[in-house]
């Protein structure tokens, strides 16, 4: 009898705590957490990161960085790909979303009817690398043999000077803004005279959910041919020269190529905020465009701003 | 204060036994209430989960016209624009699942017959629950577990040009579907009478005879069940095809070739939609034909398993 009046007793508070407790969270769900003066480093907070599988291992390097400079602030990093991290924006589910491809008219569209306003800032560059096994004999490609290769109307790696075997085509999925930037700058050969906007991946095409998937699958399969951001390329893969047309001459990735505009695929890696940034996603922001957080940068792998 | 109303509460049990049965009537009512809410809550949120799907799905046919989309072979998603045909995903969910049904199948019910018929009791104890807890095993571990072990052994010994196939991800989700195969089989198998092997014995039949002739088809419709039930696990299973299955986007052909069933669909698109978006609604009615597959196999399986049940009740 005890028994029962006490849990009786204790169900009723449970239950009127889990009413509240859905109450709250439904209510405060995702208000950036505004700067409270501390004590300590003065800095408080936590910011969401959203966005690029690509710009991902350097936003996690920039974070522990600035955690460590401010303990009292949190920043969660994730990289699920550009377009998630836009559709996260325009849902108003994240601070800061980071992107590998620039935002489309119509997402920012969608994002005005949701009252957000996307504020664009480059944070850095990248060399998208074209990888294959270090036992293809290939070593240099021109932008449409690529095109070709992507569109499926080229098959064989014999076809473009190397072994007689046919080609495994790794792309990452439609999440990622590499996959988007690729599409325009490489399949449909943005720039170029012979630019077709109504080329699309061919259906032979695997389509990967991450990078590492896609770089690991390279190192293994000596037939497979992947792009990868600079920062993903491992000893275990070769990356290729690019050549806009067969005239030109082959040029590898590399930061001195990027930088100097040698280099045919390179891409602004960028951050959007609601708005102009303000509070500590604008000090997040002013370190990694600072001298040190771009010093970073060549450290991960990919090209700074200057 | 406490202390003295159980005092006070003591007493009044002891002196009127009406009070007692009243308390209890009102306990009674209570937790009657709480289980009747409980199971009326079940039916709220599958009730809600129907209306959503087809509150965010249907709008895509105003877009792209039902026979176009169930027919269509191109998915473009992110092109402008887009371009919304789900065959290939269709016909590579059922590579995937036909692949996972003829492996798991014959070794399941195999496993099953060894655990009820033939395995001592003591083994069967021990065995059962370790297979049962196979069926924990999150899926993004089977999914890894087949990406580095699993695809480089498939590609060798088809000699593909890739390892990544709806025929890995296909064994894989067979590993993934046995423990409930084997679980449900063995149940049904035990169910069978005893009567029915001592009849058998006694006209000479060895015991692979009686298992054969005698205790799987008495049990072929808990079988049957169980089947289901694994199919509809394969069906369902998101992250293992995910990883392994490649993800291209052609109407696949055979079973090696790399595909991309239609859950993958789903995930790899859904981080990109845009809440009400037209690539939202597709994914949304792809999420919705998921739903009337899984829920048509599930409901033959239950149909099937009650009609074993009724068998042997008498």
């Amino acid at each position: 009898m005890f028994i029962r009046k006490s849990i009786k007793w204790f169900i009723f508070p449970l239950l009127a705590l889990i009413a509240v407790a859905t109450f709250i969270s439904g209510c405060g769900g995702d208000s950036p957490a505004a700067p409270v003066p501390a004590n300590g480093t003065g800095l408080t907070g936590s910011i969401s990161i959203i966005g690029s599988n690509t710009v991902t291992p350097l936003a996690t390097v920039w974070a522990e960085d600035f955690m460590n400079m401010h303990p009292d602030v949190s920043i969660g990093v994730s990289g699920p790909g550009s377009g998630a991290g836009i559709a996260a924006l325009i849902n108003g589910t994240t601070d800061i979303c980071q992107a590998s491809r620039t935002i489309k008219q119509s997402e920012i569209d969608d994002a005005r009817a949701n009252g957000i306003e996307p504020y664009e800032i480059q944070v850095a560059s990248d060399a998208l690398s074209v990888v294959v096994n270090p036992a293809n004999p290939v070593s240099e490609l021109t932008i449409p043999q690529l095109s070709a290769i992507y569109t499926g109307k080229i098959t064989n790696w014999s076809e473009v000077g190397g072994n007689d075997a046919t080609i495994v085509v790794l792309s990452r999925d439609t999440n990622s803004g590499t996959h988007v930037f690729f599409k325009e700058h490489v399949v449909q050969m943005a720039g170029l005279a012979s630019e077709d906007k109504s080329l699309e991946y061919g259906p032979k095409v695997l389509f990967l959910p991450s990078t590492e998937e896609g770089v690991s699958e390279v190192a293994r399969n000596p037939n497979a041919i992947f792009y990868p951001g600079l920062g993903y390329v491992t000893d275990e893969v070769k990356p290729l020269a690019i050549k806009k047309t067969a005239d030109d001459a082959g040029v590898l990735p590399s930061v001195a190529t990027a930088l100097d505009g040698t280099y045919p695929i390179a891409r602004p890696l960028l951050y959007y905020t609601d708005g102009t940034p303000t509070g500590v996603i604008k000090t997040f922001i002013d370190y990694c465009l600072s001298a040190e957080g771009q010093a970073e940068v060549t450290e991960v792998g990919y090209v700074p701003l200057k | 204060m406490r202390l003295k109303r159980n005092v006070h509460e003591a007493d009044a049990i002891a002196v009127t036994a009406g009070g007692l049965a009243r308390r209890w009537r009102l306990g009674e009512k209570l937790i009657e209430g709480w289980i009747y809410l409980a199971g009326g809550l079940a039916i709220v949120v599958l009730l809600g989960i129907i209306i959503l799907l087809v509150k965010e799905g249907m709008p895509i046919f105003f877009d792209t016209p039902p026979w176009e989309f169930f027919f269509g072979t191109k998915w473009y998603l992110v092109s402008e624009p887009p371009t919304f045909g789900i065959m290939p995903f269709f016909v590579a969910t059922l590579w995937v699942t036909v692949v996972a049904t003829a492996i798991s199948v014959p070794i399941g019910v195999a496993c099953a017959a060894y655990m009820s018929e033939v395995a001592p009791d003591k083994l069967r104890e021990t065995v059962k629950p370790v297979i049962e807890l196979l069926a924990g095993f999150p899926s993004v571990v089977m999914g890894f577990i087949g990406l580095m072990l699993l695809s480089p052994l498939v590609q060798s010994a088809f000699n593909l040009n890739t390892g990544l196939s709806g025929l890995t991800a296909g064994i894989m989700l067979a590993f993934m579907s046995l423990p409930i195969i084997i679980s449900v089989s063995e149940d049904a198998m035990r169910a069978v009478p005893d009567e029915f092997r001592q009849a058998s014995y006694a006209l000479g039949a060895t015991k692979w005879e009686t298992i054969w002739h005698v205790c799987i088809p008495a049990a072929l419709s808990g079988i049957t069940a169980a089947v289901m039930l694994g199919v509809g696990r394969a069906i369902g299973e998101t992250m293992t095809v995910l990883m392994v299955a490649g993800g291209a986007l052609a109407v696949p052909v055979s079973p090696t070739e790399p595909m991309m069933p239609m859950t993958a669909a789903i995930a790899s698109g859904i981080g990109n939609a845009v809440r009400g978006g037209l690539q939202y609604q597709a994914l949304f009615a792809i999420g919705l034909i998921l739903f009337v597959l899984t829920l048509f196999v599930n409901l033959v399986a239950d149909r099937v398993l009650e009609r074993q049940k009724r068998r042997f009740q008498r």
